[in-house]
């Protein structure tokens, strides 16, 4: 399979979503990153029992900071898909910028640049 | 130990909205096993904060630190050389640090950056409850080991009061009837008769109705007292 | 008549062994004494005492001794109510004297209902002593003629000691013993809460008279009659400690809606009658919500008028 997904995706991989901390996800956006997201495996399947369950509850984490701070939650996302769906990891890739694209640059690159 | 919730980002941000380098100070105490003022919490905090500000164009300088106790001026004093070189400092200690801090360091102001709330324990990963009221004359013996006065709405002596249903407080579902539990525990183990007579009245001098207390241990103190 | 202990009529009803029926009445949301008059103009006459509620529900009110007063004034006797949620053992007991100086003698020691419940939810609760400590702390004023620091007090308030219980509270094999509690630390009458679950009622009864509490007070049960099936649901819903049996909402909800007062009526009338027979129970505590207007028409057909001259 030499299925394409966006090239403007960075890819951090980390042995477990479980490794994803909060500051990861906040150092990324407090750098610019117009959004951010974590694949983990499905839920249930877990090699670790659970690290994908507290992937989800930090990015919720996440997304609650960022609404407090009135930047769109959205940036942010937990998705889950098991390491044989290839093709659903580029659709997730392409909905994920489609996404991004559609909210457009983050609000702290724009005041950064402009500073 | 002292359970702490962090207060707001909102609040925190309109703290110290006019100044531009601040000091965020943790501690590893109380607030550190509680996950509210510990290195992660103040790492996490800043980073919200710089977030904030970079979106707003005003961006914050931010430093952090993690004393090991706020509440030992000998921690305390390990700022000492930098403490000046802020605008503000924002303590996620709980309620005794910002005052320690305050009271070493007058010239600086310290925020603070958490609400105390009780003196308790972790239930379960991630939820704490409150099990003692610092009232100064422990007597949970007297009730199965189970404190009314920090644990009763009403800090009921002589319960339980007529809203206790199914084992739960009228007052909120998620609170446990404390003397539900207490007389429970009583009539298994057929102890029923410590239930019976009227529990005397309490002296709350020892509390801080009686003022602001103060611990003394001679045998510790150097010098006079 | 020197071994009364307060000299209230209520005290003098129930020691000449007759059925007590007493009221309820709440203190206006304000200084509207008119209000309260024609509230409790319909009372006069046809009940032995009425309570007059301290921040019901954690709602402010008229303090209850002020209406105590102007209840006496129309020629009812209050019992007076006091909670412990609202003062400490300095305010409670400066009460107590004012009370009994301007001629109080009854007296209902309660916890309150949680502020959080009321319209003041931010008050700081006081909760200095408990009910139970109340009852003792009357009793001592009283019978010791001593303050609880066990000074002496210049004319010692002679109160007649009321206490609540709750026999639908949880947990409920332990209520008769707290009752017995009550009455150790001093309570002379018990007015109960509402009573609607008769079967329980009935069982809880048995077991205080089994315990022998109903020799060492007296014990008047609580009765309130339901306005409409509405009432009943919310109740049930809304109200904590309430045991509202799904059968009694059934027999209300089976009337007309303009027949369900008076279906609510029967059935109260139906447990007075119940109650006058029932082993242990001394009397009835109509607290006829926000109807006072009714209660003639209630002790009229209960039959408990024309009430004792003693």
């Amino acid at each position: 399979m030499r299925l394409s997904y966006p090239a403007d995706i960075k890819i951090i991989q980390v042995p477990c979503t479980g490794r994803v901390d909060i500051l990861h996800l906040l150092n990324a956006v407090e750098d610019g990153a117009d959004g951010v997201y974590v694949a983990g495996c499905l839920e249930g399947e877990c090699h670790y029992i659970s690290g994908n369950l507290k992937a989800r509850k930090k990015v919720a984490y996440v997304k609650k900071t960022l609404t407090e701070i009135g930047i769109e939650p959205e940036r942010v996302e937990m998705f889950n898909l098991s390491s044989a769906q290839g093709a659903r990891f580029a659709e997730i890739a392409r909905e994920m910028t489609d996404r991004i694209r559609q909210l457009g640059p983050s609000p702290i690159k724009k005041k950064s640049h402009a500073a | 130990m002292i359970v702490a919730d962090r207060k707001s980002l909102q609040e925190i941000l309109a703290m110290v909205a006019d100044k531009k380098k601040i000091l965020i100070l943790g501690c590893k105490g109380c607030v550190t096993v509680c996950n509210v003022g510990g290195l992660k919490e103040v790492e996490i905090l800043a980073a919200s904060m710089k977030i904030a500000r970079k979106k707003e164009g005003n961006d914050i300088d931010i430093d952090i630190q993690v004393l090991e106790r706020q509440c030992d001026t000998e921690y305390v004093a390990g700022i000492r050389d930098v403490v000046g070189n802020y605008e503000a400092a924002v303590s996620l200690a709980c309620g005794v640090g910002p005052q320690f801090l305050s009271e070493m360091y007058k010239d600086q102001t310290f925020y603070p950056g958490v609400n105390t709330t009780f003196f308790g324990g972790a239930v379960q990963h991630g939820i704490w409850e409150e099990r003692c009221a610092g009232c100064g004359s422990c007597a949970i013996h007297n009730f199965g080991g189970l404190c009314p006065i920090a644990r009763c709405a009403k800090s009921l002596m002589n319960g339980p009061c007529g809203g206790s249903s199914k084992g739960v407080c009228e007052v909120n579902k998620d609170t446990l009837c404390i003397w539900d539990a207490i007389v429970k525990k009583k009539m298994e183990s057929g102890r029923l008769d410590d239930l019976i007579g009227v529990k005397p009245i309490k002296s709350w001098k020892t509390a801080r109705d009686g003022g602001p207390r103060r611990s003394i241990r001679e045998e510790l103190v150097q010098g006079n007292i | 008549m020197s071994e009364l202990k307060s000299g209230s009529n209520l005290e003098k009803v129930l020691k000449a062994g007759h059925f007590a029926f007493t009221g309820e009445c709440g203190p206006p949301k304000g200084a509207n004494v008119e209000h309260l008059k024609e509230k409790l103009s319909h009372l006069v006459g046809k009940v032995d005492a009425v309570n007059m509620t301290d921040n019901q529900t954690a709602v402010v009110r008229m303090s209850s001794w002020a209406g105590s007063i102007l209840m006496m004034e129309q020629g009812l006797e209050p019992n007076f109510q006091m909670v412990c949620r609202d003062r400490n053992r300095l305010a409670m007991m400066s009460d107590i004297l004012g009370a009994y100086a301007l001629g109080v003698r009854n007296m209902l020691c309660l916890s309150g209902d949680h502020q959080s419940f009321g319209n003041h939810p931010d008050a700081k609760n006081v909760h200095d002593i408990d009910s139970m400590q109340l009852i003792t702390m009357v009793k001592k004023m009283r019978d010791e003629g001593k303050f609880l620091n066990d000074e002496d007090i210049d004319v010692a308030p002679k109160m007649f000691i009321g206490a609540a219980a709750n026999p639908f509270a949880d947990p409920y094999e332990y209520r008769p013993y707290r009752l017995a509690n009550k009455i150790a630390a001093g309570a002379d009458f018990i007015q109960t809460q509402c009573i609607f679950n008769m079967e329980k009622f009935r069982d809880f009864m048995k077991k205080v008279v089994d315990m022998g509490l109903h020799e060492r007070c007296y014990i008047l049960a609580g009765v309130t009659p339901m306005k409409n099936a509405g009432m009943a649901n919310f109740m049930s819903k809304y109200v904590p400690g309430m045991d509202i049996p799904e059968s009694l909402i059934k027999r209300l909800k089976g009337v007309d809606k303009k027949d369900q007062a008076e279906e609510g009526i029967k059935f109260a009338l139906e447990q007075i009658q119940e109650f006058k027979e029932m082993k242990g129970v001394a009397g009835v505590h109509l607290m006829a919500i926000e109807w006072e207007h009714k209660v003639p028409e209630i002790a009229e057909r209960a039959g408990v008028l024309p009430r004792p001259k003693v």
